[in-house]
This record gives C-alpha cells, structure tokens and sequence, in this order.
C-alpha cells in the first residue's frame, strides 16, 4: 500500500513540477490576495492584526480549490482515470496519494504565506511548535476533504464553479478551528490552541477515513 | 473456458441501455473483430469487458469472474485501448509507462521493449506526452497495452490516427498475442485490414449483437462455433 501512495503522490508532484502551476501562478496568487486584505485593512492595524489568522485561513482555502481542481483535472484529461482503475491501484492509495501530494503544495505555499504574514503584516509568533502543528494538521484535514469532493464532481460538467461551491462550506470548520489555533501562535487571543487542533485532528481523521472508502465507488465510470 | 461469456448483458449509461441483451462468448486465441455503425455499442462493449462498467441485467464473466462482484480482478488481466490515451501529458514517455509498469506490478525493464515495440524511437523517450502528435500518443498508449501483457486485449479503434507503418506494427502486435493464448476484441471501421487478423467477425447494431461469423478461411486451427448468422 506505502508504495502504491508513493507512486500516486510521486507522479502528482512531478506533474506539478513540470506544469509548474503551484509555483508560477498559485503563489503569486496567494500572496497577492494577502497583500491585497493588507491594503484592504491597513487604516486599521488593530483590525488587521486581529483578522490575521482568518485571512491567512481564508487565502489557503483559495489555494486548495486551486490545488484540488488541479488535481482532479490530472485524472480527468484523456482518460487518465481509466489507466489507473485498469492499473488496479487500491482506491484508498490513491485517495491517499493525491491527498499527500496536494497537502505538500499546500504547504509549501503557507511557508510563503507566513513569511509574508509576517513581512506584511507585522505578526510575531509566540509559539511556533503550535504554528507549525497547525500547518500541518489542517493541510491534511483540507487536502483530505479536498481530494474526496474532487472525486465527487470529477464527473461534473462545469465541476470548476461547483468545486468551490461544495468544498469552502465543508471547510468552514478547518478555517474556524486552524484561525482559532492561529490566534493562540500568534498571540493575538487568549485561548487554548492545541485544543482548537485536536478539533481540526478529529475533522481531517474523519474526512480521510470517508475518503478512504468512498474513493473507490467515486472513481468508477458510469 | 470462455474467456468472455455474456448472457443477455444489459449495461446503462445513465438511463440509456447501452447495451440491451447482448450474447457473447469468446474462447482462448480468439481474434474477434466488432463492426457496425457509429453509436452502435462497441466501445461500450469494450468497456464492459474491461470490467469498468456494471451489468444492469443479465449474467457476464470475463477472464473467469463476475463482472457483478469481481469487476477489480478483471481489470488488472485486460488491456484496453481506448478513444482517449489515458497518458499524462506532462510525464514523459518513459514516464507514464515507468509509472503504468509500477502500478501494475511489472518489471521497469519491460518498458522499454514495449516502446521499441511499438516502434517508438529512444529520442522520444524523455518527450513529455503533450508534445508527441496524435499518432505518437497512440503508439504511446498501445506500448502501455502491452507492456501489461494482457491475457484479454480490448482496441477501440486501434489504427486511427496511425501511419502505414504504426498500422502495421499494430497489426504485428495482435496477431503476436493471439500466437502467444491471447485473446483479442477489436473495434474497427478498417474492414480490410482487421479482417485479415479477425478469426471472427461480430456485428453490433443498437446495443445488440446482431450477426456472429466464424471466418474459418483466416483462421489455422479449425473453428470452434460453426458459422451462424441471425
């Protein structure tokens, strides 16, 4: 199964190097949305500082549509589906892989995003452990859901405008749990972060288990 | 052993029977030719073989399984060719087969026979897919067929899009699996060249088969089925 997932997530981010979307227009997308909230609040500091984990939360759940549309459409383009039903791949690899591979873009754009939160906004982190943990968990918990709903409409003739639709209200508890975690890192409220985690660790573990057995049924033809 | 047994298959797409009562049964070796009219059922057929769709009715067992319960245990003993490639068009050519002969379970070694097989040159080895023109794509797809040495090969319309050369290396291929126990189905308007390979012809009309012909001049070993026209 570990090398089925490696094979899945491998060719996913090759793909992406090659294609090179993630880095050439979903990065400069994601911190030009950043900038822009700055503008948007900057009369106000107080504002922006207190509305920084949300807007952090917020531009990442653009960056997943991005990401997962992407990934979706990597399957969808000239039968490639077919190849891997006939491949006899394990559904819930696969499930599995192109989550992993969506998560690592993800990620590797909230490393810029914080960077950026950080420049622009002029936050300071008071518990990176925390941060980072939050990272991490909530990139999964979205990757997880974002690769399931990505199968769902995979089929859908204008899937573009009814992935967004579908997947930024199933997230609502990701942007609400990992702004809440945010907070607690950055110091900008006084609550219990690693519990807001715990949260966002029982949504991703639920998320991935449904996506785990409903991938297979998801990627039939019909 | 049948290598594909259908009995009064009924598949849907969606709501549309696209296959109503279809009666098939293929032995071993058998290089079976599917004619008939656009929209007719063949690809369907195919697919349905291939055990990437359902039967709605009816009973159907390919390779030795039920295509109602063991439609996975098919799928990794069939090669299909499709109207599409099924390759990814920012992978390489090496890559995507790299990745087909992994998936599968097959030795890494073998990809590049297939390629030269399939008459693909080295210097289009490292060519990403969405560069190749379509005859390209389609030698491609075709050395995927049969990197998997498939005990049943499906090809929809296997010499489109091909030069002289590529149709008669496709010719080669399947004239090679049917020497080596194979089975093949193949779907093709190119009469005069699938013909020649057909031990039989099968003619699909409105989801139905409606004529089956053992052509016993093409065939060396004598013909199991005796000819029959309805």
């Amino acid at each position: 199964m570990f090398a089925d997932i490696w094979l899945v997530t491998n060719k996913d981010l090759r793909i992406e190097w090659r294609s090179r979307v993630t880095l050439s227009q979903v990065a400069p997308f994601a911190l030009t949305v950043l900038v822009l909230f700055g503008f948007a609040l900057d009369a106000n500091p107080e504002v922006l500082t207190a509305a920084t984990s949300g807007l952090f939360w917020l531009t990442v759940l653009f960056v997943a549509v991005v990401a997962v549309q992407r990934s979706t459409a990597i399957e969808t383009a000239d039968g490639a589906r077919r190849a891997l039903l006939l491949a006899g791949i394990e559904p819930s690899s696969v499930f599995v892989g192109k989550a992993l591979a969506i998560a690592v873009q993800i990620l590797g754009v909230e490393v810029l995003m914080v960077g950026g939160v950080l420049l622009f906004y002029d936050a300071t982190v008071e518990s990176l452990p925390l941060l980072l943990a939050t990272c991490a968990v909530a990139t999964l918990a979205i990757a997880a859901s974002g690769t399931l709903l990505g199968a769902l409409v995979a089929g859908v003739r204008a899937r573009e405008t009814v992935l967004p639709i579908l997947l930024l209200p199933l997230l609502a508890p990701v942007l609400i749990a990992a702004s809440r975690a945010f907070d607690d890192a950055l110091g900008v409220l006084a609550v219990d972060g690693w519990a807001w985690l715990g949260l966002l660790a029982g949504f991703g573990i639920v998320n991935a288990l449904l996506g785990m057995l409903a991938y297979g049924p998801l990627l039939e033809e019909t | 052993m049948s290598i594909v047994a259908l009995r009064d298959a009924v598949v849907l797409l969606g709501r549309f029977p696209a296959l109503s009562g279809v009666d098939l049964e293929v032995d071993a070796a058998e290089v079976v030719l599917l004619q008939g009219p656009n929209g007719a059922g063949k690809s369907t057929l195919l697919r349905f073989c291939a055990g990437l769709l359902r039967p709605h009715s009816g009973s159907a067992v390919v390779l030795g399984h039920d295509l109602r319960e063991s439609r996975p245990a098919v799928r990794r003993s069939v090669g299909l060719l499709g109207h599409d490639t099924a390759l990814y068009d920012d992978l390489t050519v090496t890559e995507n087969l790299q990745f087909l002969a992994r998936a599968s379970r097959i030795e890494i070694e073998a990809v590049g026979s297939a390629l030269n097989r399939l008459g693909v040159s080295a210097r289009l080895h490292d060519v990403v897919v969405g560069q190749l023109s379509a005859g390209q794509r389609r030698r491609v797809a075709l050395a995927g067929v049969a990197l998997r040495r498939p005990e049943l090969w499906l090809l929809d319309e296997p010499h489109a899009g091909l030069d002289q050369g590529g149709r008669d290396l496709v010719d080669g291929l399947v004239a090679d699996a049917a020497a080596d126990g194979a089975t093949v189905l193949v779907a093709s308007h190119e009469l005069d060249r699938t013909l020649e390979l057909a031990t039989r012809r099968v003619t699909v009309v409105g989801g139905t088969i409606t004529t089956d012909v053992v052509d016993a001049a093409s065939v060396t070993d004598p013909p199991v089925q005796s000819k029959q026209e309805s």
